[in-house]
């Protein structure tokens, strides 16, 4: 069987001219002038990981819209979501949101100074963001509504809090590219690295508009 | 390493950014999802707190309609989504997911409902 | 151990000396041939002075064809576990008949079968798929490396640490007694309170960050990493189905990591999700569960389509037939595995209406499939065919897996279902297309890739032998259970009364045995071909005749795997380069660039396994100081800037030129 397949490799392996079909520049086979440069891969790598962390929201708006209506006899989101304090919470992620993005446009300008004070307004509005959803939970939490009382609550403390997790993890990224950016200025991995974070603030706001749509509008309508 | 190669190289790199920095939207485009983005939130809030309309159920799907609206300003407006960019394979994923995001909720639904009626009728009378 | 309960809670958690279960004369017997097995290892390894090179050109390497390969090592060395529980539980079948118990107690039973599901699926079949992936997908598309090399070096490290922390339920506490899919309110924390799910748990959660990271990255590489001139359409098919794989698992794990995360919650924070009372919904579990479930069965089986389409092609020396609707059909198969998750659960009560559309969907999805056997069989018609030993692992997948998938399309019509759920009829399905399909793709794939990874083929006799075993074993150890199950014998049943039983459960023990002489012929095969490589060297990068740019460069292949990027033409691209005449390049040699080597993915790992412990027995301080650890050396890795470096072109050169004294030697 060996000799039978080394003897098919040689008929096969074109190394005798009469097999050439046509002769051909050695260069139609490969790059000899090493031209060829993969393009940067970061954004589409990043942008599939923010699609598949939209797969783990969608499970967890799933299982929300599934058991979200099982009070057992405990409170309903009309007792309980103050929507003053989600609209003044919504603005934070909004402001957030213009403020990198100001950042980023003082990025393509290259002014690294400015480009540190966006990053840092934009830190202090999504830390507004989570204390003010802190804020929000201890006082469900006081007033008996806990993750444990009823099915309902199980699933909007953990849609809500996956959300906010992401805003903090959001916040302990953006502190470190900070970090990296005084070290090493805007170098390209620095402007990519800012610009996934980009990415990532952005979705958390996408999200955001299906919670407090899902969440907390409609459950009120409830 | 030669010299030659490595300053090749950063060129390289240099490239790069210029072609991610290409996705970046304008002062404008960001001032305009902000103003969009603005309006589409405060209109539902009001809808619902002033309770405008009425009706629970009409006003539930006019508010998802603005959710939808909203979502697309911050895709195109914040995010820079786009047909072209890399290639139109962040758009193709955005659509498959959306797809999948779609799946999972109406399948989840439909079929907790039909689960939740036939196997669970105590279930229904104790919410 | 201390006069003081409340420090130990402090410090062990619940976490004491009787969790090491000693007393079970079985595991004690484990635990001395582990013991004894490790040290010989550990010792070897010393005398021979392997932990330098083990530690530079392995564990700390980016090289996508270290990675694969050491994926495989992995799903080997776990192969021995799941299938010595396999043995075991056919062992206990076997005999437990009547007044007999045979040798498992119920909560010993319970252990293996969920452990046999958890291990044969998260750590031998995943493994061995995105390890062929990784070593083949690079090479097919032209590309030096993987997009993300220290993230496939963490995803690696990553999925060792989830099979680190299952293994470690064996020695220290107990693994689920739930079944590999855990359901609740089993799995919840009032009827499984032990530290049996929560190895489960954490386990999956692991190894599924390292899936889901190598799943970004096989499709970043191949969209953005082929070389020029292959367009979608000129993709080898093995390229295509890892796209579509990878695809699928970029967008099915997340769902597992969510509803293990919903599980979780309910174990340690006493939410309510999946319980029965305060508004549970058990039911909810299965449905999210099973979202994720019927993807991954095609995140399986698909890459084994690859193998084969490269393999028929191969050795039948003609072009893919229909490669076109090949791809087409993988497309297909990819979109439609999200609509028939339901078909799992048909008796749990959906109703008519939501039946007959989720049996509509499974038929459906069959379609594709067969279309992908005729062009199989096409190909091989009028074709040069070699029966090589992957060939014969080709040609025994395609007459078990259209059985097994035609007993899969009686199971989606719902009244069928009703009488064959969960029973022995079931289990003899996915066995027979996951071990007729997936596994006998990727024993094909490891016989045809090795010559490439290894530099010498590996030997056809003890090869045919692997396969003679596997194929009958097979076949004797399931057609019995597809009998039981359509008498209606259930699945994870212990013991038995009913005497006319038995001798089909000797029957499928028998043919156990012979499977385990197919592993066991596969392990010589193994040592065979080391003792033998200088007869089975390959010199020319080409055994096998090859169709696709793996072939083109040498085996094995250099770290840069090709001094020139290839520029592609047709989508069997080597074969139109030997075709048409391509003379390999020997001057013009530049410095190639490459990442470097980096030990943060194990660390990594290494911090997983003990957060994962510390998570499982509530020593609250280590997981705290574990998670931290975590975050501090994953973001002090993000200040590493220097991850690259050039191979200079003098040594390029070298390579390049001992390859050619090599060509010449054997012309």
């Amino acid at each position: 069987m060996a000799t039978q397949a080394s003897a098919a490799m040689n008929f096969e392996s074109g190394r005798s001219p009469s097999v050439a079909i046509k002769a051909v520049d050695p260069t139609d086979f490969y790059d000899a002038k090493g031209e060829h440069h993969p393009e940067g891969s970061t954004m589409l790598g990043f942008w599939l990981y923010l699609m598949s962390d939209c797969l783990i929201f969608a499970a967890l708006f799933a299982t929300y819209a599934v058991v979200g209506r099982n009070y057992a006899a405990g409170p309903s989101p009309k007792d309980l979501f103050d929507l003053p304090l989600v609209a003044l919470n919504t603005s934070m992620l909004l402001f957030s949101s213009i403020t990198y993005g100001f950042a980023m446009l003082e990025m393509e300008k290259g002014d690294l100074s400015r480009v540190q004070i966006w990053l840092a307004v934009t830190g202090l509005f999504g830390l507004a963001f989570v204390g003010l959803e802190l804020y929000e939970f201890h006082h469900l939490i006081h007033e008996g509504a806990t993750p444990q009382r009823s099915a309902f609550l199980s699933a909007f403390f953990t849609l809500v809090g996956t959300h906010g997790l992401h805003v903090s993890l959001g916040i302990v990224w953006l502190v470190t590219l900070m970090a990296q950016v005084h070290k090493r200025g805007l170098v390209p991995e620095n402007k990519r690295r800012l610009l996934c974070l980009s990415m990532f603030w952005h979705f958390l706001d996408v999200i955001w508009i299906g919670v407090f749509t899902f969440v907390y509008l409609m459950g009120v309508l409830q | 390493m030669s010299a030659a190669t490595k300053a090749g190289h950063d060129d390289h790199g240099h490239a790069h950014g210029h072609a991610d920095a290409g996705s970046h939207g304008s002062f404008k485009d960001y001032m305009t999802g902000f103003v969009l983005s603005v309006i589409l939130t405060a209109i539902p809030f009001i809808l619902v707190m002033s309770n405008v309309i009425g009706n629970n159920q009409i006003t539930g799907i006019v508010i998802m309609g603005f959710a939808v609206a909203q979502i697309v300003v911050h895709m195109i407006y914040f995010l820079h989504m786009n047909t072209k960019s890399e290639g139109g394979w962040t758009i193709l994923a955005l659509i498959f997911t959306l797809t999948l995001v779609i799946i999972t909720l109406a399948g989840s639904l439909w079929v907790m409902y039909h689960l939740n009626t036939n196997m669970m009728p105590m279930h229904m009378h104790t919410r | 151990m201390f006069s003081n309960p409340d420090l130990q809670k402090l410090l062990f958690g619940r976490l004491t000396l009787d969790a090491v279960p000693l007393h079970e004369p079985i595991l004690l017997i484990t635990f001395v041939m582990v013991g004894i097995g490790g040290v010989a290892v550990l010792g070897a390894l010393t005398y021979f002075r392997l932990w330098g090179i083990l530690w530079r050109d392995w564990f700390t390497s980016v090289d996508h064809k270290k990675i694969g390969i050491m994926y495989i090592v992995l799903a080997l060395v776990m192969l021995l576990r799941g299938f010595a529980d396999a043995l075991m539980m056919r062992a206990q079948q076997a005999m437990a008949f009547g007044p007999n118990e045979g040798y498992l107690p119920p909560h010993h039973y319970d252990q293996i079968f969920t452990a046999h599901g958890v291990i044969m699926i998260f750590f031998v079949a995943m493994p061995l798929v995105t390890g062929l992936m990784n070593f083949v997908v690079p090479l097919q598309i032209g590309a030096r490396d993987v997009a993300f090399p220290f993230l496939n070096n963490f995803s690696f490290w990553m999925t060792v640490a989830g099979a680190v922390t299952v293994m470690a339920s064996l020695f220290v506490g107990e693994f689920a007694r739930t079944g590999w899919l855990a359901y609740p309110p089993l799995s919840g924390p009032a009827m499984s309170p032990g530290v049996g799910v929560d190895y489960y748990i954490w386990a999956l959660q692991i190894a599924g960050i390292g899936t889901l990271l190598s799943g970004i990255n096989l499709i970043a590489t191949i969209v953005k990493m082929r070389a020029p001139g292959m367009t979608m359409m000129k993709m080898p098919v093995f390229t295509w189905t890892s796209l579509c794989t990878n695809i699928l698992i970029v967008a099915a794990f997340p769902i597992l990591t969510a509803v293990l995360a919903l599980l979780s919650l309910d174990r340690y924070v006493g939410t309510h999700f999946f319980s029965n009372d305060l508004g549970g919904n058990p039911m909810m579990y299965v449905n999210l569960v099973w979202i994720w479930g019927h993807p991954e069965v095609y995140i399986l089986i698909l890459p084994a389509f690859g193998v084969f389409s490269e393999i028929v092609s191969t050795f039948s020396s003609k072009r893919l037939f229909g490669y076109a609707s090949m791809v087409y059909a993988t497309v297909v198969i990819t979109i439609l595995s999200y609509l028939v998750w339901l078909h799992h659960f048909f008796t749990m009560g959906s109703g008519a209406s939501v039946n007959s559309f989720f049996g509509i969907t499974t038929m459906i999805i069959s379609i594709p499939t067969g279309a992908k056997i005729f062009n199989w069989l096409f190909t091989m018609y009028k074709g040069r065919i070699r029966f090589e030993v992957p060939m014969l692992w080709t040609i025994g997948f395609m007459v078990t897996f259209v059985i097994g998938g035609m007993t899969g399309v009686l199971l989606a019509v719902p009244p069928a279902d009703f009488v064959l759920h969960n029973s022995l009829f079931l289990i003899a399905h996915f066995h027979n297309v996951i071990i007729g399909g997936v596994l006998f793709g990727m024993l094909a794939g490891i016989t045809y890739w090795f010559p490439k990874a290894f530099g010498f083929k590996l030997d056809p006799f003890w090869g045919k032998m692997s396969f003679w075993f596997w194929l009958t074993g097979f076949w004797v150890a399931f057609m019995p259970l597809y009998v039981l199950g359509l008498m209606g014998v259930t699945r994870r049943v212990q013991h038995f009364d009913d005497p006319s039983l038995q001798i089909w459960f000797v029957i499928a023990a028998f043919g156990a045995l012979l499977i385990l002489c197919g592993i066991a012929s596969f392990i010589i095969t193994l040592v065979v071909s080391v003792i033998r490589r200088d007869q089975l060297r390959d010199t020319t990068g080409d055994p096998w005749g090859g169709r696709t740019l793996e072939w083109a460069t040498s085996s094995p292949p250099p770290d840069y795997n090709f001094a020139f990027t290839p520029v592609i033409h047709d989508h069997d691209a080597w074969w139109d380069m030997k075709k048409r005449g391509y003379a390999r390049p020997l001057q013009g040699f530049k410095p190639i660039h490459m990442p470097k080597n980096t030990a943060a993915g194990l660390i990594l790992g290494v911090l997983s396994i003990i957060f994962a412990f510390a998570m499982i027995w509530y020593i609250w301080w280590l997981a705290a100081f574990s998670f931290a650890a975590i975050a501090v050396v994953a973001i002090g890795h993000t200040f590493n800037y220097n991850r690259d470096f050039y191979i200079p072109a003098d040594e390029v050169v070298r390579t390049e030129a001992q390859r050619t004294a090599l060509l010449a030697e054997h012309v």
